[in-house]
Order: structure tokens, then C-alpha cells, then sequence
């Protein structure tokens, strides 16, 4: 029946879109001018960080890419054009995140902007994006509340990470006593504060509830571990939510294995700790505790154990690790390029119409799709440390089945946000309310 | 009829047949059944198979349980059989104890998560209660007060009868109140002396039990469990000030050692010295690639590394600071401005090229033994590192201060950091004196680097977070004062520590940092400043 129908509109409306691709294509080589038309490259932009304190972990995206468009042209490139990256080093410096976006734009004319890692560089390149209305893949796990036209959202939202954790933590754990900790910014703040509203609405009484911010690269963790240990003696299931970010993990955990806090005891739930982190750490003492990604490297299948391959044969290195904004980088490049393959073109406008609804399998045994909020369909995993540095999976029980669960840009638990949609499909929008029925809610 | 009676019985017969060709030859015993179960490879099919294990009373259950504890136990989910590894590689059947020549190639291992570590902790409890070995059977106890599972009672005080250790009897009389306290159907005077044993007790964990404790009791239980709690949390609150003490002794202790090399290159030549942060990195990288060396040629020497570390991490930071000293700094003295960013391109400089040979993830250095863990002392927590960090700031501090008193390259460092041009009169080199000051501040900052390795990330950002610290300290101690800087710190630290439980992490900080601009207002020179002729020159 479906096949039948789809037939039937199909001649018109497939005609109507070819002559529309054509009729951009030609504009589009019309305004560039004969010097693209020429170039029979297309060039992709890389935008990571690969000096100062974020280089720790954005250095590997930028490989991670290379590899990518390297293998991408072994395969002959993208419509008959081969890829070349052009790598720029924003150095951990928000506001050059934006003038290195602008120069990939402006004066290389980048087709396609793979970049950033923390909310707030990702923020200081978003008026850059709209302005000169250019693509941006965004790979890692972020706090939401937000949807751009220009903006794919690779990585997980809220939903599709901390709270799939906390249900976990309930359901398998008993947990009836949280401590939110997180470094003092703009992604565990605003986690927190879903998280609080989610733990309120199940019933968790405000006192079994302990906030605690500590700032970057914070190192004496003394104070903290103690703080935790007494509010966990309180005769109730305790466990901890970390949203402690980059450098201050490893002295985190340090502490915890000093003063003797197990995983059976009170266990540790992170969101910001990978391989890639746990590679500083003596992790015998960590066994146990807790880790929510979308990936993990530990998971079998057969594209995982390829792109593994790759990957240690791309940096000939047989010891790197791969992790979860990798595997964002890796869906997000690929729904790119079966995005422009069906829009028959590399012009931004015509990618962004394409890009909802492509479909990518993951690394981890499901198909990702790129949804009209722009954000996408992921599995959630949670693991645990082992002693290897290396993350096991305790739910799902089998991972290659689990479940795909949609990314929603803005959550259902903050009062702010909870009426709004984004759907850049059908309602054109980032933030539609639907209470007045208006686009341009405000977010928290 | 009978032939359908008979295809029947074929039937069952092949049934058989194939079922003992399909599992391992079963005895069908409880032991076997729950050894079987492990296969399954549900986390509820191996905790439904340690009960069963602990059940069957079966001596070999307790050696199966340690094997899945540590990650020993193996699967093969086709043939439904266990294997052990045991702890020297070899290889046994779980069910019968037979040695195998090697693991299946799909065996995997039986895999572990805290429920059932829990519960194979309570099961290895209830095991090892009534074992010879003594500290077997204090784990155990400990083990039974955490889960307070009611089924032990019995096996406690048997235990508790038997037990001659004073120790052991202590922990065991613990592990027994904490039963009685959740036993719905114990008598009232047998609570009130648990509560008493609770009370005597006195730590967090008591309080947690007293706490948890169901609360439809008598009254005079009720009555006694309100003032058995109010006395440990009375208790825990002085203890929680000599904790925060101890605490801030740390902190400072640290502040200290990252600053020490920054009161010499800063404090006492005065030269602003923005990449004092990268010679502590540098010592740090030092002890990653000592113990890297070590871990691949001498293994037996890991426990030393950090001894064989401190000379060389020396070494390097000194050596590079004397190059940097040669190179730059000595064209720069008395440009305050001009040094400051000379050095910060030297500290970023040394980053990048760090970053450049060692890559920018952290590196690994572990923890020696003796620096591992941690003791009790009442009822706070000490840990190894920071006690070993503690002592080893004090003693550096001592030996530099004996080194400016009593070497003649001391002596000769006094001289032209007071006056320059008297002691150039007086015969002594004073570029050679300038170099090699900066070559003793920079391997200080060095050696500072091996300790904070044991505690921070060894990555090229290690430097910048103590930069701004050692400044703060220098300043707030009096520039040009060694003893300034010791006492800077360890009030830095214990002000910090006392304010964080309050104020939380960031605000505490802010609240410092408020404090000693406050302070250097009313006092620009710092506790403790220099006075006399000196401060001219």
C-alpha cells in the first residue's frame, strides 16, 4: 500500500525537486563565481581546539575527522569531489571559536563546519553561523534548551543521557539520597537543574538532595568526598551524579579511592568521564562506579571493531581509545555526506532541508536518525568502570538491542522550556510555543 | 496404541539422549544446578547462583564466589559450562574442580555489577566468618554491620562465642548490635545494648544504622537511639574541625611546595616569573617518564620511582631554568613588564612543546604502595599521599633554608640579591650567582612536580593551576621572605578549608581571594615584610 501511494506522487514531486536542485545548483555556481565551479575540491572545516586546556580532548575529534574525510575519499570523494580538511586551532579561547568560524566561512568557504566541544564555545559561534548561514556539527553531549537552523546536535541531550542515568540508578540501585556534582558552568547547571525538577517529580524529597558546584580544574577534592560520605550516612541509599568536567575528574576519583568510598557503597554516575579520562587514572580503585554514554568502546559489533581498526591504523597507535564524541563525529559526517548526495548539492541551504530524516547506522548495533529538531536518535548505555580502564555495560543487558531514543532539544522538566518545540520541518522553528502558538518562546 | 506408547518412550529416550549430549555430564545436585546458572549471563541468573553456591554448603562455593569477585570466572554459554582462572593463569572446571588445558575460545567472563557485588560481598561474609584467618574474619564482621542481613545472627554469635582477638570480638560484638537493631522481634534490652554498642561506636557508619533504624519502637528504645545520635553527632562535629584542621594543613602543604620555587625566582630576585608553573610540569613529566622506564625494564623498582624522580626532576627544571636565565631573563632584569611577558611566552613555549612529544592527554603516574590508602585517626580519614606530601613539603623547606644559611652559594645568593653592586666589590660572580638561583628555584618547582603528580593530572595544563596560587601565597607571605611564604600558606590552606563547608568550593575561593586583596590594602608587603636597606635594593 505505502510503495503503491509513494509511486503514485512520485513522478511530480521528484520532477518538481530535481528542477529545484537544478535551478540552485545553478545559482548557487552562478553566485560563487567559476572559482569553485573549477575547484573540484570541497573543503571541510574542522574547528577544535588543539591547544591549551580543551586540547585534552579535542585534539582527538580533529583526528578523528581527518580519518573520516580521509576514508571518504579512498571511496572517491562526495559527489565526484574529493574532501580536504581545513583544520584551525580556536586554542580553548571562546571568543577566537568565533573569529576561526568566521575565517573557515569567509575566507576558505568551507561547506561544512565540524566543531566545539564546550556550550559555551559552541554558543560564541552561533551568531557567526547564522549570520553567514553555514552548517555546524556539534558531537558532544550537551544541556540542551537550545535549536538552531544552522546547528546539528550529534551528541546527547539531557534526555538521552542523565536521565536515562538517574532511572537506572532508581530502578536497579535503589538510590533514595542524590548528590549533584558538577564543575561551575553553564552545561552542569543547567543538567542540575532538569535533574533536581526530574528527582522532585518522582517524589524525592528536597532534603535528599545535595547540589555542589566546584570550579574548573579543581584539585582538592578533601572537603567534597568528605561532604559526600556524610550526607550518604543518612541510612539512605546514596549515589552521586558528576557532571565534573575535563582535568577536575582525575583528582575527583583519586580521592574518592583514597578515603575508601566504593562503588557498592556510594556509587558514582558520570556524564563527562570517558576512555579517553580514565586513561590518567589508576582505575582498580574505581571498579564500579558508573559512567552514561552513548558509546562505549567495550561494545562488540562489527562496525565498532572496524571503525576501532581504522582508527588505530589511522594514528598508528594500537593504545588510543576511541569514545562517544567520536562516534557523534562519525554519524554526524556521514548523515552530512548522505545529506548532500540527496540534495545533489553542497549548498547550505539545500544540506540543512536534507539532513532531517537521513538515517546513519551507529556504531553500536542501531540506525540513528537525524531528526526535524535537529538532533538525533541515540542508544543509552550505562557502564561501569572495569579494571582495565574500560567501561562494561550493565544496561541495556544486551546493548546491541537497545532502544533508540529520540533527542529532545528542550526539556520536560523545566518550567521554562517545557512548552516549547523545535521542528525546523514543518513549523520552521527552534523554539515554537505551543501554548500561544507562537515561535519565539524563551528557554531557561 | 502401543505404537504410539512406544514412539513415545523413543522419544523421551532420544530426548535424554540429546539433553546429555547438549549440557556437561550433570549430577544434577544443588552445587552443580547453581554452578550451571552462572552461565546464563543475566546479572539475576548469577545472583540467583550465589545463593544457591552459599546454599549448598559446598566447600568449593566460597572459591568459586572469590574467582567471580575478581573477575576470574568464566562462561561458555554454548556448552553451558564455568571455568576458574586462578590467580596464576591456570585453568578449572568450577563444577568438579578439574584442570583444563585452556579456556574456551568463546568463553567470556561472568560479568559484575553492584548489586551483585553486594551480594557476593554478603555471601563471602557469611563464608569467611568462622575462617582461621584473622583479618578474613574482621572483613566479614564489617561486612555483616553494613548489610545487617538477619540470617547471620546466628553464625555471628557463634563466631562471637568462639573468637579469642580482641579485635575480632569487637567487630564481631558490632556486627551483632547492628542485626538486632533492624530485628523486628528482638527484646528491648537487647536493642538498648546495641544502641549502647552503637553509641560506643561513635562513627558516621553508626550514626547511618541508627538513623535507617525502623521507627515504630518502645519508647525507652526510641528515647535511647534520640541520645545515643545526638552524642555521636556531637562527637562528629569536633571531629569534623580537627578534620577540616588536618585538611587545610594539606592544602597548605601543597600551596606551599608549588610556591617555594616561585619565593625564590619571584621573591627573592624579583623577577616575575610566569612560567614557574611549566618548571612544576616539567617535574611531573619527569616522574611519568621515569616510571614509564622503570614499568618497562625494573618492575621490582616501581615502589622507588618517585625517589629515583626527585634528583632528576631537579636536574631537568633546574637546568632548563638556568637555560631560560642565560637565554632571556638576564637581558630583562629590572623590566618587570618586559620579564613578565618574556616568561608567559616561555610558558607557553614549554606547553605546546610538551604538548607536542607527550600529546596532550593525561598521563598516568601512579601511586607507590606507601603512598596508597589511607588510615583512621578517631574519627577522621588520613590519607597516605597527603600525609607523605605533608612531610615531604617540610623537609624541602628545611633543606632550602639550610642551603641559603649555611652553603656559600647560599651566602653568595644573599649577597647579590641585597646588593648587587656591593657584592660584585666583592669579588663574586654575580651572573653565575643570578643563573644559578633561578636553575635552584626552577628544580624546586621541579621537584614540586613529582609530589603534586601523586595528587593533580599530569597533563600541560598542570602548571596554570598553580600559578595564580603561588603568586597569592608569595605576595600574601611577604615578597623576599622565605618564612613569609610558609606561613602564607598553611593560613591560606586552613582559612580555605574552614570556609569551604560553608561557603561550597566556589564561593569559598572568592572569599580568599577578597580577603588578601583586603589585606595587601592595609599591608602591601605581605605578613611578613622585609625591612631595612634590603627593600631598596
Amino acid at each position: 500500500m505505502r510503495i503503491e501511494t509513494k509511486r503514485l506522487g512520485a513522478t511530480p514531486i521528484s520532477r518538481r525537486k530535481w528542477l529545484a536542485a537544478a535551478a540552485g545548483l545553478v545559482l548557487g555556481l552562478s553566485a560563487f563565481g567559476p572559482a569553485r565551479a573549477a575547484d573540484d575540491t570541497i573543503k571541510v572545516g574542522i574547528l577544535h581546539s588543539l591547544s591549551g586546556t580543551m586540547a585534552i580532548s579535542e585534539t582527538t575529534l580533529k583526528d578523528v575527522m581527518l580519518m573520516l574525510i580521509d576514508e571518504q575519499n579512498k571511496k572517491g570523494g562526495v559527489l565526484g569531489k574529493k574532501l580536504e580538511a581545513v583544520v584551525v586551532d580556536p586554542a580553548s579561547n571562546w571568543p577566537l571559536f568565533a573569529e576561526k568560524a568566521r575565517e573557515l566561512i569567509t575566507k576558505d568557504k568551507v561547506s561544512v563546519v565540524f566543531g566545539c566541544w564546550t556550550s559555551v564555545s559552541r554558543k560564541s559561534v552561533l551568531p557567526v553561523f547564522k549570520e553567514l548561514n553555514s552548517i555546524l556539527f556539534y558531537p558532544v553531549q550537551y544541556e540542551g534548551e537550545e535549536s538552531e537552523r544552522n546547528v546539528f546536535y550529534t551528541g546527547a541531550a539531557p534526555n538521552q543521557q542523565a536521565i536515562p542515568a538517574v532511572d537506572y540508578l532508581m530502578k536497579e540501585e535503589k538510590v533514595k539520597r542524590w548528590v549533584l556534582e558538577g564543575t561551575d558552568y553553564v552545561y552542569p547547571r543547567t543538567t542540575n537543574k532538569i535533574l533536581e525538577a526530574y528527582l522532585k517529580s518522582k517524589g524525592v524529597a528536597p532534603e535528599d538532595i545535595m547540589v555542589n558546584y566546584t570550579p574548573f580544574g579543581f584539585s582538592d577534592w578533601q572537603t567534597e568526598v568528605s561532604k559526600i560520605k556524610t550526607f550518604g550516612s543518612a541510612g539512605k541509599k546514596t549515589a552521586v551524579v558528576s557532571t565534573i568536567n575535563g582535568d577536575a575528574n582525575v583528582p575527583f576519583y583519586k580521592e574518592l579511592g583514597n578515603q575508601g568510598i566504593k562503588a557498592t557503597d556510594i556509587p558514582v554516575v558520570a556524564f563527562s568521564v570517558g576512555e579517553e579520562e580514565l586513561a590518567g587514572i589508576d582505575t582498580k580503585p574505581l571498579v564500579g562506579h558508573l559512567a552514561a554514554w552513548n558509546y562505549f568502546e567495550s561494545i562488540k559489533t562489527p562496525e565498532n571493531e572496524k571503525f576501532i581498526k581504522d582508527w588505530h591504523a589511522f594514528t598508528k597507535n594500537p593504545k588510543r581509545t576511541t569514545n562517544d564524541p567520536m562516534e557523534a563525529h562519525y554519524i554526524g559526517f556521514n548523515m552530512w555526506v548522505k545529506a548532500v548526495e540527496k540534495a545533489k548539492s553542497f549548498d547550505p541551504d539545500k544540506v540543512i532541508e536534507a539532513l532531517p530524516g537521513i538515517k546513519q547506522a551507529n556504531l553500536t548495533g542501531g540506525t540513528s536518525e537525524m531528526l526535524p529538531n535537529h538532533h538525533i536518535t541515540k542508544p543509552v548505555f550505562i557502564g561501569e568502570i572495569q579494571a582495565d580502564g574500560q567501561f562494561n555495560v550493565v544496561s541495556p543487558d544486551d546493548p546491541k538491542k537497545a532502544k533508540l531514543v529520540p533527542g529532545d532539544a528542550w526539556s520536560d522538566y523545566l518550567p521554562g522550556s517545557k512548552d516549547l518545540e523545535a521542528d525546523w520541518v514543518k513549523l520552521k522553528c527552534g523554539n515554537y510555543n505551543t501554548v500561544t502558538k507562537k515561535c519565539g518562546g524563551q528557554g531557561t | 496404541m502401543s505404537l504410539i506408547h512406544l514412539s513415545r518412550l523413543l522419544f523421551a529416550a532420544m530426548a535424554i539422549a540429546w539433553v546429555a549430549a547438549a549440557t556437561p555430564p550433570a549430577f544434577a545436585g544443588p552445587y552443580e544446578d547453581a554452578v550451571a546458572q552462572f552461565a546464563e549471563g543475566s546479572f539475576a541468573d548469577s545472583e540467583e547462583a550465589v545463593g544457591k553456591l552459599v546454599a549448598s554448603g559446598n566447600p568449593r562455593a566460597a572459591d568459586i564466589i572469590t574467582a567471580l569477585q575478581d573477575g576470574r570466572l568464566y562462561k561458555d554459554e554454548d556448552t553451558k559450562l564455568v571455568f576458574i582462572q586462578a590467580a596464576d593463569g591456570k585453568i578449572s572446571n568450577a563444577a568438579t574442580g578439574e584442570a583444563v588445558a585452556a579456556l574456551p575460545d568463546n568463553a567470556s567472563k561472568v560479568r559484575l555489577n553492584n548489586k551483585l557485588r553486594r551480594t557476593v560481598e554478603a555471601a563471602m561474609a557469611g563464608l569467611t566468618l568462622l575462617s582461621p584467618d584473622l583479618d578474613k574474619r574482621v572483613q566479614a564482621a564489617q561486612q555483616v554491620f553494613k548489610s545487617h542481613d538477619e540470617t547471620m545472627l546466628p553464625t555471628v554469635e557463634a563466631a562471637l562465642k568462639a573468637e579469642k582477638n580482641a579485635a575480632a570480638k569487637q567487630a564481631f560484638a558490632e556486627a551483632r548490635a547492628a542485626i538486632l537493631l533492624f530485628k523486628s522481634d528482638a527484646a528491648d534490652p537487647a536493642k538498648l545494648d546495641a544502641i549502647a554498642v552503637m553509641k560506643a561506636r561513635g562513627d558516621q557508619d553508626a550514626l547511618a544504622l541508627l538513623t535507617a533504624m525502623p521507627t515504630e519502637q518502645s519508647a525507652a528504645v526510641t528515647n535511647a537511639v534520640a541520645g545515643a545520635k545526638a552524642s555521636i553527632e556531637r562527637s562528629l562535629a569536633i571531629w569534623s574541625l580537627v578534620q577540616n584542621g588536618w585538611y587545610g594543613l594539606s592544602l597548605g602543604s601543597v600551596l606551599l611546595l608549588a610556591a617555594i620555587g616561585l619565593a625564590i625566582t619571584f621573591g627573592v630576585m624579583g623577577v616575575i616569573n610566569m612560567a614557574h608553573g611549566e618548571m612544576v610540569m616539567l617535574g611531573a613529566y619527569t616522574t611519568f617518564v621515569v616510571q614509564e622506564a622503570i614499568r618497562t625494564h625494573y618492575p621490582a623498582l616501581f615502589d622507588y620511582s618517585l625517589l629515583i624522580a626527585v634528583p632528576l626532576a631537579f636536574l631537568v627544571a633546574g637546568a632548563i631554568g638556568v637555560l631560560i636565565e642565560r637565554s632571556v631573563i638576564r637581558f630583562l632584569y629590572g623590566r618587570p613588564l618586559e620579564t613578565l611577558l618574556a616568561t608567559w611566552g616561555i610558558s607557553l613555549l614549554l606547553q605546546q612543546a610538551v604538548r607536542t612529544i607527550f600529546g596532550a592527554n593525561n598521563r598516568e603516574v601512579g601511586n607507590p604502595s606507601w603512598m596508597s590508602g589511607a588510615f583512621d585517626i578517631g574519627q577522621i580519614t588520613i590519607t597516605y599521599n597527603r600525609l607523605w606530601i605533608l612531610c615531604f613539603t617540610l623537609a624541602v623547606f628545611a633543606l632550602l633554608l639550610a642551603m641559603l644559611r649555611y652553603t656559600s652559594l647560599g651566602l653568595e645568593m644573599r649577597a647579590v640579591t641585597q646588593n648587587r653592586r656591593m657584592a660584585a666589590s666583592m669579588g663574586i660572580a654575580t651572573s653565575r650567582v643570578d643563573a644559578l638561583t633561578f636553575g635552584l628555584g626552577s628544580g624546586i618547582a621541579g621537584i614540586a612536580g613529582v609530589a603534586l603528580s601523586q595528587i593533580d593530572n599530569v597533563s600541560p595544563n598542570l602548571g596554570q593551576s598553580y600559578i595564580i596560587d603561588s603568586f597569592m601565597v608569595v605576595v600574601f607571605g611577604g615578597v623576599g621572605n622565605l618564612w613569609g611564604t610558609l606561613v602564607g600558606a598553611f593560613s591560606l590552606g586552613i582559612a580555605n578549608k574552614f570556609l569551604e563547608p560553608f561557603a561550597g568550593a566556589v564561593l569559598g575561593k572568592i572569599a580568599i581571594l577578597v580577603l588578601i586583596i583586603l589585606f595587601i590594602q592595609k599591608r602591601p608587603r605581605g605578613l611578613f615584610a622585609l625591612k631595612g636597606r634590603a627593600v631598596e635594593a
